[in-house]
């Protein structure tokens, strides 16, 4: 091959980009909205000074691990629908051990709440793997089931348990037990940017060498790709599922854990599932499911998602203009075989060329 | 409450829920048959409700009674016609189709929300609709003593419809030529090519199919239960009929009758408070139970869910 697959593999997702914002653009000037001005409100108002940087980054950390935990899943054959349960699970979970524990030292405090946020989060799609390896259950069913278990189970234990009689939000946790400490707040212009964008970061890379470096990585990208073939080559295919599915609940729940420790610091009852579990699902198909591939995916919907809010702020154009650019980028990563085929065409003119200009000589 | 009543109110609460699943689910089923797996029911439905309610807002007064039938129509039209993003994505491009259809659930609500907005001078949801679909009593029916009660009176009419087109949806999938190879598309694709089956045409009418359902379901679902668009009218409908579809074993009959558990699930937690027993345990039970029963129902009783065996595999000619 004339290109490298390094090329291949970033000429997609770039062409794709600049034909969603293309998209957007057509679209704003169909409706009368001046799409230079709204694209450079954009671009200030995610990366502009650092305070927007540190929300854009802020942002980034759900959407990051609830994209791990999606990939991780997918990378075994399965469809993971449930990260916005196992990410609410994560945040109450958090949540419920930082206001419990409120004495323990900082650094145990800190490191329980996010690990039984994790856990929680796991625990939740546990079921779902247990349930499919060893009763084919449908894991689609059953994460969409336990997300509605989630929200009202949350919901319910909020009311009753944690907040004051009469209020839809638990108690705040103590400041020691945040993340978001008063340093990243100086040097951020008091965004709510947390310690946890570094834990993400960190999770990323961890989650890289599962994948490419580790038995059971290997034998979870195999189970994926053919059950029968993994079975017959001595992997324990069950024990592949379960751990599969579990890693993913992780994942999603320490998201969850880490949004509410670094930006809610606490937890409030909820109408319907939050959304940050279903553009997790948007950013590991954008990048591919590529650990390494997911920061920059989600950096790309971060800033576009904190940067849309600036748009409705200094113009009338309606903010969801954002979500149809990210929208149409997904769907051109989709359709990626078009730009491969042509990639593909012009390769071979351009071999066809060189080709007749050898035969003349 | 007398039990006649009683049953009354949990029947035609279960019925009005259940309708815009039951749309749904048969979409499903008709695109994942053909062999398109179709997670984008959310933004099929959602465009559904969205058209429906801006048909039903602008024409409401010169249409009168009738508006509400033919939102649904509408409504089905244009889930018709954002469908065909999926199915050119999936059968003409080879897209994922799990990348497909979480394209449409994510282009939707951005789409529709960013048009009322336009349309309603910068407001995020629309007016409430004057004309909505109201309860219904059969004429005659409704005498036979409580069955009539139950059954018949002050009901949900879209429910009864819903459930006939899905026995009309059972009778085309299972004895008809088109059914028969729409099905074949979605099992081997290769021996349906070799027949002379044009693949692509029949799974286009799949994906297409479940765009007009989805839309319907949508469309009953904001002229029925939320009388408005916004945001949250379609919140997780679509995943529901989903799982209805599954839970149906990919069956329009099944679909149907899982979708009718899952609307008497989401009526469970309004209808709890009438009932003397249930009315001193806490709803949230009510809200929970349906989905555990569900997870049980599955485990024990259905197993393994065999979907129709190219489901979701790309067919690309001579390969």
């Amino acid at each position: 091959m004339l290109y490298s697959r390094a090329t291949k593999a970033l000429a997609i997702p770039l062409i794709s980009i600049i034909a969603g914002f293309i998209i957007g653009a057509i679209l704003m000037l169909v409706f009368g909205y001046d799409p230079i001005q709204n694209y450079q409100n954009l671009l200030i108002g995610s990366l502009g000074d650092v305070y927007s940087l540190g929300e854009t980054l802020r942002n980034m950390i759900p959407l990051m691990l609830t994209a791990l935990g999606f990939a991780v899943s997918s990378k075994a054959g399965f469809f993971n629908i449930g990260g916005p349960g196992q990410y609410l699970m994560g945040w109450f979970g958090a949540i419920v051990f930082a206001l419990n524990f409120a004495n323990l030292p900082t650094w145990l405090l800190i490191t329980g709440s996010l690990l039984s946020g994790a856990l929680l989060g796991g625990i939740w799609s546990f079921i779902a793997g247990f349930l499919r390896a060893y009763f084919g259950t449908s894991e689609v069913i059953t994460t969409i089931m336990l997300n509605y278990i989630a929200l009202y189970f949350i919901n319910f234990a909020i009311k009753n348990w944690l907040a004051s009689k009469g209020s839809d939000s638990s108690p705040n946790i103590a400041r020691r037990a945040s993340l978001n400490t008063d340093f990243l707040q100086k040097i951020t212009n008091n965004s709510t940017f947390n310690w946890g964008f570094f834990i993400a970061i960190m999770t990323v890379f961890v989650i890289w060498v599962y994948f490419n470096k580790t038995r059971s990585g290997f034998e979870v990208r195999s189970v994926g790709l053919n059950e029968a073939a993994s079975r017959y080559a001595g992997v324990n295919v069950k024990r592949t599922i379960i751990i599969a599915m579990l890693l993913s609940g992780l994942l999603a729940g320490l998201g969850g854990a880490i949004d509410g420790m670094g930006n809610f610091q606490n937890i409030s009852v909820s109408n319907s599932l939050p959304n940050v579990g279903f553009n997790g699902m948007a950013v590991a198909l954008l990048a591919a499911e590529n650990p390494i591939g997911i920061i920059f995916a989600a950096l790309l919907f971060s800033a576009l998602q904190i940067g849309g809010l600036s748009i409705s702020v200094y113009s009338n154009t309606p903010s969801e203009i954002v979500d149809i650019v990210i929208a149409s980028i997904i769907f051109f990563v989709g359709i990626k075989y078009i730009f491969e085929a042509a990639l593909a065409k012009n390769w071979l003119k351009r071999m066809h060329k060189k080709m007749d200009r050898g035969a003349d000589k | 409450m007398s039990l006649s009543t009683i049953l009354m109110t949990v029947f035609s609460t279960t019925l009005i829920y259940a309708a815009p699943l039951i749309f749904t689910a048969l979409g499903g089923t008709f695109s994942e048959r053909s062999g398109i797996v179709n997670v984008g029911l959310e933004g099929m439905m959602i465009v559904g409700a969205f058209a429906s309610t801006v048909f039903n807002l602008t024409f409401g007064i010169v249409l009168g009674n009738a508006t509400p039938w033919l939102s649904l129509l509408v409504g089905g039209l244009f889930g018709l016609i954002f469908s065909i993003l999926h199915a050119a994505a999936t059968i003409t491009y080879r897209a994922n189709h799990i990348i497909s259809g979480t394209v449409l659930n994510l282009m939707a609500p951005a789409l529709c929300v960013f048009l009322t907005r336009i349309f309603y001078s910068g407001k995020g949801q629309t007016p409430v609709i004057n004309q909505s679909m109201g309860t219904f009593t059969f004429p005659g029916l409704a005498e036979i003593p409580f069955i009539g009660k139950v059954l018949f009176t002050k009901t949900s009419l879209i429910a009864y419809v819903a459930v006939v087109v899905g026995c009309v949806s059972w009778f085309f999938l299972y004895r008809t030529n088109i059914g028969l190879r729409l099905r074949s598309v979605g099992e081997n694709p290769a021996a349906a090519d070799t027949l002379g089956i044009d693949v692509a045409k029949y799974r286009y009418l799949g994906v297409l199919l479940a765009g007009a359902f989805g839309g319907i379901g949508g469309a009953v679902m904001a002229q029925s239960i939320t009388l408005n668009f916004s945001a949250s009218t379609i919140s997780g409908q679509g995943f529901m009929a989903l799982a209805a579809m599954i839970f149906g074993k990919w069956n329009p009959l099944g679909a149907t009758g899982a979708a009718i558990f899952f609307g008497l699930a989401q009526s469970l937690p309004i209808i709890g408070g009438y009932i003397p027993v249930l009315a001193q345990m806490d709803p949230v039970w009510f809200q929970i139970a349906p989905y555990a029963i569900t997870i049980v129902v599955l485990v024990i009783f259905l197993g393994k869910a065999v979907a129709p065996a190219a489901d979701g595999q790309n067919y690309i000619k001579g390969k």
